[in-house]
């Protein structure tokens, strides 16, 4: 009897416990991006840290997947390199916002056998070179902007992403910003229909090895891929008419001269952006989240991450090669916060 | 003998309801992939409808999607690496089967049995690394007469078909020649007595269990035509994922499988999404068709074979009497 009713209390006991902890532990899924995925990853491993009944899963799919998964409510938040469209806005369940995490930008590199110095880019120049206007690394379009470096007449390779990427959306954006004609004959998105004659390379690792084993090649890349693989990349002529050679602060300064015409919505490109420090070719990536959440529990933990994310989470983006946001972009992020709705 | 095989004892019964039930479930799930594959590229069937197997043009910006490029970019690549794969899967399973000494075979079939085993993303990687600027050299010191030729123009990038091509034959090459080596170890060695007993050489002998086999042997190569259509990975990585149709070896094309998987996750546009699924229906339906079709050869030549069985037949019953 003694015993039959120890049983029944360590029983209880351990009941008890396990309900408690699983009150107190919050599991949260997103899915999204690849793009930011390093720092993500990071934020959510140091956030745990701090916080260790607070478990953040992230899965890297890819933005589309991201928007898509979010818009069918099997994620709790979504994470996308190229801001939603009113289209895909209208087709969610629910009224769903924008934040700005961090900043990344995309380089272009290339391949032109004996060359040692770093060439510099226009957007129109890039445009036609991408458009198949420009075949030959020699073109007087080229050798105006690049006085006294000897260019070869090697014919020009280009190479691309062959996945839907955020990075292309980032460069095609910037170069529909520049060429009319890109804006008429390519358009912008993920992935795009790319003039005949230029090879697809999968991956930011496809596209840079198809670039450096190919004489007269040109590629772009994430600027985060080109510093850690050390790879050399031109400089592009921004809207002020400066050359800027992209970096963590480069890009960080594009995103702090958008910040003064920065919609409340926070969708925003910011390629081409004015400043003459500016780097002309970057981007926000974003977190999505729905205005009116349906689990509130959840929605708490979330909002305290983004904070944190947004202001100490912060130091984490120059290491792993993410440009920071500049503090007028944090200061609009923390006034906005409280329209996720939390009662 | 009905009531021997139809047997009523429960356990009988249960294994033949369970077994059955497995089998059923394959027909349920082929069935099910291709209602699924069906309903979801709904959108892009009504929009397109045939056009879409005759159309070039893959714009997800104009939403305007055909798929003839990527079809084209499957077959060729695959009927490439088929050529180069099955002279040498076929001569590999003879030489373990037929020729090699007993001590050589085990550490033979033993290697052919580890190409398979590696990961296509490592077949990519040295595709890349290694054989694409293999063949950039070979399109650079291809004679100006051989380029002129549909088959080898175009600029000497070492990505393309040619790349993809020698990557797939190696990845098929363990398949056909696993499953030709059983095959003609399948062969009884009454035939191949047979053979010598008639004074057949070597070659003779091996020609005709090569015969004797021929059904299987087509079985292999078409096993091995199954995994080139529908490899993904190591493909997209050296093919030069550009949609156009070109006969030549030199240029960068696109296949379906390497679209659906460059392309999938980010389809964010309910149409693109749709087109991508039709993709996946038509490479379905491309091989069931290929399926049916090397059905058709299998059985057509094991047709062929029965008359010659009986005459072979008749002749012994002949020399026994």
């Amino acid at each position: 009897m003694n015993r039959a009713r120890t049983y029944v209390t360590i029983a209880l006991m351990v009941g008890a416990l396990g309900a408690a902890l699983s009150a107190q532990k919050v599991q949260i899924t997103g899915a999204g991006a690849t793009f930011p995925f390093p720092i993500y990853s990071k934020w959510f491993s140091e956030y745990n840290k701090k916080n260790p009944n607070v478990e953040i899963n992230y899965q890297s799919l890819g933005s589309g997947a991201g928007i898509r998964q979010l818009s069918s409510q099997t994620v709790f938040f979504g994470a996308t390199d190229g801001p939603m469209t009113d289209e895909q806005l209208q087709s969610a369940p629910g009224r769903i916002l924008h934040f700005p995490t961090v900043l990344g930008g995309v380089v272009p590199i290339y391949n032109i056998p004996g060359l040692n110095t770093e060439l510099k880019f226009t957007g129109p120049v890039l445009a036609n070179i991408f458009l198949g206007a420009i075949t030959k690394w020699n073109d007087p379009q080229i050798a105006k902007i690049n006085p006294g470096v000897n260019l070869p007449a090697t014919d020009i390779t280009v190479v691309h992403r062959a996945e839907s990427s955020g990075t292309t959306y980032i460069f095609v954006d910037y170069l529909a910003k520049v060429s009319p004609e890109w804006k008429k004959k390519i358009g912008v998105a993920t992935s795009v229909n790319w003039p005949a004659g230029t090879v697809g390379g999968k991956g930011n690792e496809g596209v840079s090895g198809l670039v450096s084993q190919t004489p007269g090649a040109i590629g772009y890349v994430e600027l985060i891929y080109a510093i850690q693989n050390k790879i050399s990349y031109g400089s592009v002529q921004n809207m002020n008419g400066k050359f800027v050679k992209a970096s963590t602060d480069t890009v960080t300064a594009a995103a702090a001269a958008a910040a003064k015409q920065m919609p409340a919505d926070f969708r925003v490109s910011i390629t081409n952006a004015p400043g003459d420090n500016a780097y002309p070719i970057s981007s926000f990536t974003w977190l999505l989240f729905y205005e009116t959440p349906k689990d509130k529990g959840q929605a708490k933990v979330m909002v305290e991450f983004l904070k944190w994310a947004l202001t100490e989470g912060q130091k984490f983006a120059p290491d792993l090669g993410y440009a920071p946001l500049p503090k007028d972009v944090v200061d609009l992020e923390m006034k906005a916060i409280p329209k996720i709705k939390l009662g | 003998m009905k009531n021997s095989r139809f047997s009523a004892r429960p356990d009988e019964v249960f294994f033949r309801v369970g077994t059955g039930a497995f089998a059923l479930l394959l027909i349920v799930i082929v069935g099910g992939i291709a209602f699924e594959l069906g309903r979801q590229s709904s959108l892009s069937i009504a929009k397109f409808g045939w056009q879409f197997w005759q159309t070039d043009v893959w714009d997800p910006v104009a939403d305007q999607f055909g798929a003839r490029p990527f079809i084209w970019g499957t077959l060729y690549s695959s009927i490439l690496a088929l050529l180069i794969s099955t002279p040498i899967a076929l001569g590999i399973a003879i030489f373990i089967s037929e020729l090699a000494p007993q001590w050589l075979r085990k550490p033979l079939v033993f290697v052919t049995e580890l190409l398979a085993a590696v990961p296509s993303i490592v077949y990519g990687l040295w595709g890349i690394f290694i054989l694409v600027p293999v063949v950039r050299q070979l399109q650079l010191n291809t004679p100006a007469w051989l380029k002129s030729t549909p088959f080898f123009s175009g600029p000497p990038l070492g990505v393309g078909m040619l790349s993809a091509a020698i990557v797939l034959s190696i990845m098929v090459i363990p398949f056909t020649s696993s499953v030709a080596r059983e095959v003609l170890k399948a062969v009884p060695q009454a035939q191949r007595e047979g053979a010598y007993a008639l004074g057949a050489t070597r070659w003779e002998a091996i020609r005709m269990a090569l015969f004797y086999a021929r059904t299987g042997i087509v079985g292999a190569i078409m096993l091995g035509f199954g995994r080139a259509l529908g490899e993904t990975m190591a493909v997209t990585m050296v093919i030069g994922n550009s949609p156009q149709i070109s006969l030549s070896l030199f240029s960068p094309q696109y296949t379906m499988a390497a679209v659906l998987a460059n392309e999938f996750a980010e389809a964010a546009g309910d149409l693109y999404l749709s087109a991508l699924v039709n993709i996946g229906l038509v490479l379905f339906v491309m091989t069931l068709i290929i399926n049916t079709l090397s059905r058709l050869l299998i059985w057509s030549m094991a047709r062929q074979k029965r008359p010659r069985l009986r005459r072979a037949a008749l002749s012994e019953a002949g020399q026994a009497a």
